[in-house]
């Protein structure tokens, strides 16, 4: 499909130099920009690709002279180790979700987690009366001041250098604590055994969490995996709107598969700021204002199946736009 | 009462000789509730926590509200027993052992709850194999261990005296195995001046360290609330407010056990209706206490206009009016109005201010933790009924049925093996002027 050649490609050229022996080509670091829409993989030899150096040029550079990402297992004890250098942000744009829930299928595919289980969540907000409402996609914020963390009683979740959040199922006693701690209600919990077929050898790794385990919390971690092989997280990858931007605050550049840009200059042009700022969990997710949309609200509620339309069939501004016949008031 | 002890043991022993049928009865009742908690226990542990009515959103249900409420029962017969026997006062002796016993079994209970509540039970010894002291689990975990040693240790010292009593009454009717025990769990005691000394002042130190622990482990319990961001739990007052509320439920369930036991032995005589005033006079103040904390909690939460209070609050006079009204109206009103009159202060009627109370703190800590839990800061979206609102399932009442019933088989060993009235405090001549001498010692 054209969609997933795209993706591959724009996968391709999105690698963020990141970990160890990511690029080799001296003086090269940072993002590399965003080329074309065909599809890379057949002229991968010859095929040159600009890339952005640390003080601001745009160099072009044969692609094979970047050496591919390996494919590392990172067992309990490296979960541990943040990917050295790195501070991870993402930005969320309200004015592009049209509540696709695209996000929320990648990662569930891509985590193993069972069909009634999100570690990405979206939601329709209304902050008042007055205010128009929004589609509302929510990761876990990889808080800096996580509470989760701070009252987890075996160290079974923890806070990395690069600044994810991360569970580890094998030490997690299921006491739920963090999920009472979390303001933002990120956390799920395995109230049965999970109904998933995954191979019962994969070796377990607190960067990818599967196999899921029953009794044990799980949540977004951002998807370490991708970011050591140079890749955006499932949810960023998948977005059709180019909602969700990621990538390095220390370098200081965010993109979302299509457009790479500062993320200072982001948030500073666009307004962005965190949900929820006052309670002092410096989370490590921005939003942008949900100004000058690309869709009504109301596509979001329409497109999606009966199963998912429900879940907001209890809000005011549903029963107002939608079933005003059936509701009168 | 002027009765010397051999009096008292030989009144005291048809309680401890053979049971009767009837006493079979209500243990059997007892074992099998207690059987069907234990088939509920196993049903989740082999099915998952799905078979419990949480969810996502509210983890914790009646496991948690149930730890609460009996660790509270505990912490007040340790607050109370500790306290009567620190400021001597007088009609304290024949409730004490009941007050220490209600202490021990329900600190016994209580964190068994937090095992059901907990998703991997298998994994429990984490906890103390890789503890995070930033945890006030943690702080739990230390807290309520040191407290059950305490209180085991502090029930034991008032022991010591009135096993070494049956050791040495011969009109006694029991099993020689029975009778065995007792010499060992007497450990040597005869009453010379040296030993008397040394329990005397043992016990002293134990009863203030048990009333400072008992403080502790509940502020503990309430900080667990307190530390986290939730609109509702996350408020200063938790700490005292908890310990108020776990002194006030331990005054109401040693009244009601006063009952039945005075009922079932007999023990007009011992435990008279001044027991039930006096007692019932300390539920008074606790009641008037626990108002005003519930009231001026509630209050600020309502007069300010935090947005999530005022969702919460919202929520709980709607979904939850009538529980609001049980736990923090009529627990307050109903044993307050009794007391209040002198009129109404008759034993029934006191115990029935009492088990109101029983009754309206176990609302209360439901109202506590559910509530909040279903309104958190985004609010939940979910067509799934469960995930919204939180119902207990029969696995849930199996268990809290079968820690009542743990309760009271335990109440009904306990006193099978030692005289629910102590005995040697009964007998005990107080040297009352020993320690209330003020004055530089002249001699």
């Amino acid at each position: 499909m054209e969609k997933s050649e795209a993706r591959k490609s724009r996968r391709n050229f999105l690698r963020l130099g990141l970990g160890a022996g990511a690029a080799t080509i001296a003086g090269l670091a940072g993002v590399k920009i965003a080329k074309g829409g065909e599809p890379a993989d057949k002229k991968e030899l010859t095929e040159t690709i600009k890339v952005l150096t640390p003080d601001g040029k745009v160099v072009e550079v044969e692609k094979s002279s970047i050496m591919p990402p390996k494919d590392v297992f990172i067992d309990r004890k490296q979960a541990h180790q943040g990917i050295p250098g790195r501070k991870f942000v993402m930005v969320i744009d309200l004015a592009k979700c049209k509540n696709a829930r695209k996000c929320v299928e990648a990662c569930q595919e891509g985590h193993k987690l069972p069909h009634d289980h999100e570690w990405m969540k979206l939601y329709l907000l209304k902050d008042s009366d007055n205010s128009a409402p929004y589609w509302f996609p929510k990761p876990c914020f990889h808080c800096d001041n996580p509470l989760c963390v701070s009252v987890c009683p075996v160290g079974a979740t923890y806070k990395r250098t690069d600044g994810i959040v991360l569970v580890d199922t094998e030490r997690c006693i299921g006491c739920k604590f963090c999920m009472t701690g979390c303001p933002y209600s990120a956390r799920v919990f395995h109230w049965k055994k999970p109904d998933v077929k995954v191979d019962e050898n994969t070796p377990y790794s607190p960067e990818v969490n599967i196999p899921p385990k029953e009794g044990t919390v799980g949540k977004c971690i951002f998807c370490p995996d991708k970011l050591r092989n140079n890749e955006l997280p499932r949810c960023a990858t998948a977005c059709p709107m180019g909602v969700i931007y990621f990538g390095d605050i220390l370098e200081d550049t965010v993109t979302n598969g299509t457009e790479t840009v500062r993320f200072s200059e982001l948030i500073a042009s666009k307004g962005g700021y965190r949900y929820m700022e006052h309670l002092g969990t410096e989370p490590s997710v921005y939003y942008l204002p949900p100004t000058e949309r690309q869709f009504p609200w109301e596509r979001g509620y329409e497109g999606i199946p009966d199963s998912i339309k429900s879940r907001y069939d209890n809000l005011d501004v549903i029963k107002e736009t939608f079933h005003k016949d059936s509701n009168p008031k | 009462m002027e009765k010397t002890s051999d009096v008292i043991l030989k009144e005291f022993a048809p309680q401890l000789e053979n049971p009767s049928r009837k006493w079979w009865l209500v243990f059997g009742v007892m074992l099998m509730l207690f059987i069907i908690g234990i088939y509920g226990l196993t049903y989740q542990i082999s099915y998952g926590h799905d078979v419990t009515g949480m969810r996502d959103h509210v983890v914790w249900g009646v496991y948690i509200v149930n730890f609460i409420f009996f660790m509270g029962l505990s912490y007040a017969g340790a607050i109370l027993s500790g306290a009567l026997h620190l400021m001597k006062t007088p009609w304290r002796k024949p409730i004490m052992r009941m007050g220490e016993l209600i202490t021990v079994i329900s600190l016994l209970i209580g964190p068994c709850f937090i095992l059901f509540c907990v998703g991997r039970f298998d994994r429990l010894h984490y906890l103390i194999l890789y503890p995070r002291i930033q945890s006030p689990i943690t702080w739990d975990v230390i807290a309520i261990s040191t407290d059950i040693v305490g209180c085991l240790l502090y029930l034991y010292l008032s022991f010591i005296e009135d096993f070494a009593k049956l050791r040495d009454f011969k009109g006694l009717n029991v099993p020689a195995w029975k009778k065995k025990l007792y010499k060992i769990l007497a450990m040597n005691y005869t009453g010379t001046p040296m030993q008397v000394k040394l329990i005397k002042r043992s016990k002293n130190i134990m009863a203030a360290m048990v009333i400072s622990i008992a403080i502790i482990v509940y502020s503990v319990l309430a900080w667990i609330f307190g530390v986290t961001l939730q609109p509702g739990w996350h408020s200063t007052i938790f700490g005292p407010y908890f310990v108020i509320a776990a002194v006030y439920s331990g005054t109401g369930l040693l009244i009601v056990l006063m009952w039945f036991y005075r009922k079932i032995f007999k023990l007009e005589e011992y435990i008279t209706c001044q027991h039930f005033v006096n007692v019932g006079i300390m539920l008074l103040i606790l009641g008037a206490f626990y108002g005003y904390f519930t009231f001026s909690d509630y209050l600020t939460k309502w007069y300010g206009s935090v947005k999530m209070d005022k969702v919460l609050i919202d929520h709980l006079f709607k979904q939850y009016f009538w529980e609001f009204v049980v736990a923090n109206y009529v627990g307050v009103i109903v044993p307050m109005v009794i007391l209040a009159f002198k009129k109404f202060r008759t034993v029934n009627l006191i115990t029935f201010g009492a088990v109101v109370t029983l009754i309206s703190l176990w609302f209360n800590r439901y109202l506590i933790v559910v509530p909040t839990l279903e309104t958190p800061f985004l609010p939940i979206q979910d067509n799934r009924l469960a995930w919204i609102k939180y119902t207990p399932t029969w696995v849930e009442f199996s268990l809290f049925t079968a820690g009542i019933a743990v309760f009271v088989m335990l109440m009904m060993i306990a006193a099978k093996f030692i005289p629910i009235i102590s005995v040697s405090e009964l007998t005990e001549k107080e040297e009352e002027t020993e320690n209330v001498n003020c004055a530089p010692k002249t001699v």
